[in-house]
């Protein structure tokens, strides 16, 4: 049985007992999407983060609505004196800016896997990671600025609505959370092409894989940004 | 999977892409910038936000290349989403009444 699912030879469904007869139904003898099975499942697990970053914005909507004291005017609480004058939400300008150039990057690198260019693969994913671990040690920077200096409480705030601090924290933890663990798995890929994994396969998917979550963490910080910061 | 069609694409694709995600962000940020405000604030926002994750899930994902199959299965599910926004406002906007009568000094 285990031999032939590996030689991607499956029973017809209703033919096996027990268990393995589970798999062969279920797996039948027909593939829906043609494409590495790697990649389909990385797209249903970012099609499932999806629902989750949308329970955060829309929980954050309501009690954005719902609140009867005024928002904190993000503009205000993300601005940055630089040279004297504060300037609004130029730290969170900044990050989107290393964000979207870090997928700029990982889209070369799985364009160079694809050419089966080891070196330019490995530094341009490395470049991506590094991108991402700055994107992080802002975002510290950002939430240390906001608890120590301006006193925001995930249960309440100088500023104003209580529930600022409870959503700030949700929503831009879990996203710097998906970085920091898209910086360890992009490293991990890299090496694994730099060691030429994938040159004995033959097959550079895996780029491409990790760089679909790349991209699905700069597209949520394309909502967060729009949603939290600017809306 | 031995061609990989519209994986082969010039770098000059993925430049000219970045660049203009980085126009779009730039604009976003100047809405902010030039305390544009109201309906033509909300509008704008949302108009360089859907350009921009358009572009994202388009080239980047390489979505545009991939077959509609696989394209259906997952840019339709999230359009649930907008059965949760719809009741949420709506919810939203009733705690929000019931606090100003009940709560508001």
């Amino acid at each position: 049985m285990a031999a032939e699912i590996m030689t991607g030879h499956i029973e017809p469904a209703g033919t096996v007992e027990g268990l393995p007869g589970v798999v062969t139904d279920f797996a039948s003898d027909k593939q829906a999407f043609p494409v590495h099975w790697g990649k389909a499942m990385m797209w249903i697990f970012l099609l499932s983060d999806t629902f989750i970053f949308s329970s955060f914005l829309v929980s954050y909507m309501h009690v954005r609505m719902s609140s009867t004291v005024a928002w904190p005017n993000p503009s205000e609480v993300f601005a940055l004196s630089l040279g004297g004058a504060p300037i609004p939400l130029i730290l969170i300008a900044i990050m989107t800016f290393v964000l979207i150039s870090s997928s700029g990057t990982m889209a070369m690198a799985v364009n160079y896997g694809y050419r089966r260019n080891r070196a330019r693969t490995t530094s341009l994913m490395l470049i991506t990671a590094g991108f991402g671990a700055m994107f992080v040690g802002m975002q510290a920077f950002e939430w240390a600025k906001l608890i120590i200096e301006e006193g925001i409480r995930p249960w309440g705030n100088p500023l104003g609505a209580a529930q600022f601090g409870a959503s700030f924290f949700m929503i831009t933890g879990f996203h710097g959370l998906h970085v920091s663990a898209g910086v360890i798995y992009l490293v991990i890929v890299a090496l694994k092409v730099w060691r030429g994994d994938f040159e004995r396969t033959g097959n550079y998917e895996a780029v491409e894989i990790a760089g679909l979550y790349w991209h699905f963490v700069d597209l949520v910080w394309v909502f967060i940004f729009a949603f939290f910061y600017l809306w | 999977m031995s061609a990989h069609e519209g994986t082969q694409h010039p770098i000059s694709v993925y430049l000219r892409i970045w660049l203009l995600l980085f126009v779009l962000s730039a604009f976003s940020y100047m809405v902010d910038y030039f305390h544009v405000q109201g309906l033509p604030r909300w509008t704008l926002i949302i108009v360089f936000m859907f350009l921009k994750a358009g572009l994202i899930v388009s080239i980047f994902m390489h979505m545009k290349w991939e077959r509609l199959a696989l394209k259906l299965a997952i840019l339709v599910p999230p359009l649930c989403l907008l059965v949760l926004i719809g009741l949420m406002a709506i919810e939203g906007n009733y705690t929000f009444l019931t606090r100003s009568v009940a709560f508001t000094p």
